[in-house]
């Protein structure tokens, strides 16, 4: 089991893990999920006891990592982001000498085999680990946290740089070694860490932006429920019906692809099917739809659906006279800004959440939109040359 | 402690390090062994034993710079550090083996000597005793500053000259301090000085005090070692 209280690691002015509580319980796979930078691997360096945390605890299987440090790291195996492996060595030298290291108790040839067959290292057991290739190394890595079979298994980034197959083979053994062992795995994928852990934490800018099961984030995150209509008519008035549509919870529309026709980005309830009623409804006005398309949420999105979640139903119970209002500041904010069509995707970060992402003190957020101003602005110039 | 002495001693000998290390040492003693042992016919070793501070100056910290640098650099010191072992015996191992190789290249004397006692049957066994006893010792203090110094930088060479230069100062702090005209900055000074301690013992005097300085100088710096390592995961 581990037990994460108000930690914290400051570099200088900067958090990089600011106040993180969560508990891992005893054969529990949890996922760490976060951009690069959101403090994943400081997080796990802090676990593990490479680094101290600045304040708050960090207990494992109720031992303090600070207070005994060795105690602690007894029952703990690491796969850090690089893994650690002495390139000069042999496959075999390495693993004997982290079995020396961790001063294991269990018979020797018999363990080691078990932990290679288990990782697939075998046919490279007697090579020189530089000469392996990034997947073998990887998996030696692998090898060497699973050395004296700890309860708690701590992995950063496991499936970097491995082939597809490999990945789907080290997916299954974490899953396999989950039965048994508290594992605790980042990544900045979301489909590996839905594939195999229970329970996933979404850490941005060091801080837990959501922490729930499996289940319940891939139903809140993944659902395809974001559409993308481009319909030829008046716009404010198509704003209004959109609007309408039971089980619509925002929409918006702030590109105009061409004279007069707008993309609407319409959000609804993941229960709800919208597509039919809205087709009806604009045929009914006598307005023509150009195309209707769904939107894949990235990490990106579910970042930032994630850390402004309450305010997305705020939204909703605001009059509708408030939220013309904002389309028509979002208008004029950005004026006949011609973008392509394939770059949008970057662009879909929409401007009137930006205050609310201020709100919830998400600089990851903030920074992000503020780039895609940026790019915007550039490109917005680039289309006026 | 014994997994990372012998991880060590194994990676010197797998890699060129030791070998070129060792054969600079027999060599450089061997030429003042035949130019003065050998061509004058006597059994006096000082010259032959004194002569290796200057090879063991610039040579040792050839086998130090390694030890840590390497470990930051590959990130196995991760390893290291997540390991349920602690940062003491983690600088132990790496100092033993260093010393081991060391006295690998220290063991020619003992050719020297065996040769000596076959041609002319007999050598000053204190002498010679005594400055094998203190050449070893210095030779690991050195070692003590090389290992501190690796801990430090994750560049070789930086490690490298840092501790040559550091061993340098030791080496000239003495004849420095002649020159200082105030009396107890004179004496510190000439009492942190390596070469007139090691000196002595060259001559044949087996000097307690300077037994405890070299001692003391290894486990001052390995101690530092321990508190650059530590400090590293507290900043």
């Amino acid at each position: 089991m581990i037990e994460v209280r108000n930690l914290t690691k400051q570099y200088g002015a900067k958090k990089a893990v600011d106040d993180l509580s969560f508990t891992v319980n005893d054969g529990e796979i949890l996922g760490f999920l976060g951009p690069n930078g959101a403090g994943k691997s400081t997080t796990m360096n802090m676990l593990t006891g490479y680094i101290s945390s600045t304040s708050g605890n960090a207990l494992i299987n109720g031992i303090d990592i600070l207070d005994d440090p060795i105690e602690a790291k007894k029952s703990i195996g690491y796969l850090p982001e690089m893994p650690p492996l002495y390139l000069d060595m042999t496959v075999k030298d390495y693993l004997n000498f982290i079995y020396d290291l961790k001063k294991c108790k269990l018979p020797r040839k018999a363990h080691l085999e078990d932990v290679c067959s288990l990782v697939k290292i075998n046919d490279v057991y007697e090579r020189i680990i530089r000469n392996l290739s990034k997947g073998y190394k990887q998996r030696v890595g692998l090898a060497q946290a699973l050395v004296g079979n700890p309860p708690i298994l701590i992995l950063d980034e496991p499936t970097v740089g491995l082939d597809p197959k490999q990945i789907i083979e080290i997916r299954t053994l974490i899953k396999k070694l989950g039965k048994k062992h508290t594992v605790i795995l980042s990544s900045h994928i979301l489909s590996e860490i839905q594939a195999v852990c229970d329970r996933i934490i979404i850490i941005n800018g060091g801080k837990i932006a959501a922490d729930d099961t499996t289940e319940n984030l891939t139903k809140n995150i993944s659902a395809d429920h974001r559409l993308i209509a481009r319909i030829d008519g008046p716009r404010e008035e198509i704003l209004k019906t959109i609007k309408n549509i039971p089980g619509v919870l925002s929409v918006i529309a702030d590109m105009e692809r061409e004279p007069g026709i707008y993309d609407y980005e319409i959000e609804s309830r993941e229960d709800a099917d919208i597509r039919r009623e809205l087709f009806k409804r604009i045929v009914d006005r006598r307005w023509v739809m150009l195309g209707l398309r769904s939107t894949e949420m990235t990490l990106e999105d579910i970042f930032l659906k994630i850390t402004m979640g309450d305010n997305v139903v705020i939204q909703t119970k605001q009059s509708e006279e408030e939220i013309t209002e904002k389309f028509e500041q979002n208008a004029s904010g950005t004026p006949e800004t011609e973008i392509p069509e394939a770059e949008k995707p970057e662009e879909k970060v929409p401007e009137e959440q930006i205050p609310e992402a201020v709100n919830t003190d998400e600089k990851a957020a903030e920074e992000k939109t503020s780039e895609a101003d940026k790019s915007g602005k550039k490109r917005s110039k680039g289309a006026k040359k | 402690m014994g997994a990372i002495f012998r991880r060590e001693l194994k990676a010197y000998f797998t890699s060129p390090i030791a070998y070129i290390f060792i054969a600079v040492f027999y060599l450089y003693t061997a030429v003042y062994f035949i130019n003065i042992n050998a061509y004058y016919g006597t059994t006096d070793m000082s010259t032959v034993f004194s002569s290796a501070f200057t090879i063991m100056m610039i040579t040792l910290p050839l086998l130090t710079m390694r030890l840590f640098t390497e470990e930051k650099r590959q990130r196995t010191d991760q390893c290291l550090l997540t390991a349920p072992v602690n940062l003491f015996s983690i600088v132990m191992g790496k100092f033993f083996a260093a010393v081991c190789v060391f006295l690998c290249a220290m063991a020619v004397y003992v050719f020297y000597v065996t040769a000596l006692v076959a041609l002319a049957g007999s050598v000053a066994w204190a002498t010679v005793i005594g400055t094998f006893i203190a050449l070893l010792l210095m030779g690991s203090a050195f070692i003590a500053i090389g290992i501190f110094v690796s801990a430090m930088t994750e560049s070789q060479v930086v490690a490298a000259i840092l501790s040559f230069i550091i061993i340098m100062a030791f080496y000239l702090i003495d004849m420095l301090a002649g020159m200082v005209p105030v009396e107890w900055l004179k004496n510190i000074m000439a009492a942190l000085g390596f070469y007139t301690r090691y000196y002595e013992f060259t001559t044949g005097i087996l000097n307690v005090p300077s037994l405890v300085f070299f001692i003391s100088v290894i486990f001052i710096f390995n101690f530092l070692t321990v508190r650059v390592l530590e400090k590293r995961r507290w900043s």
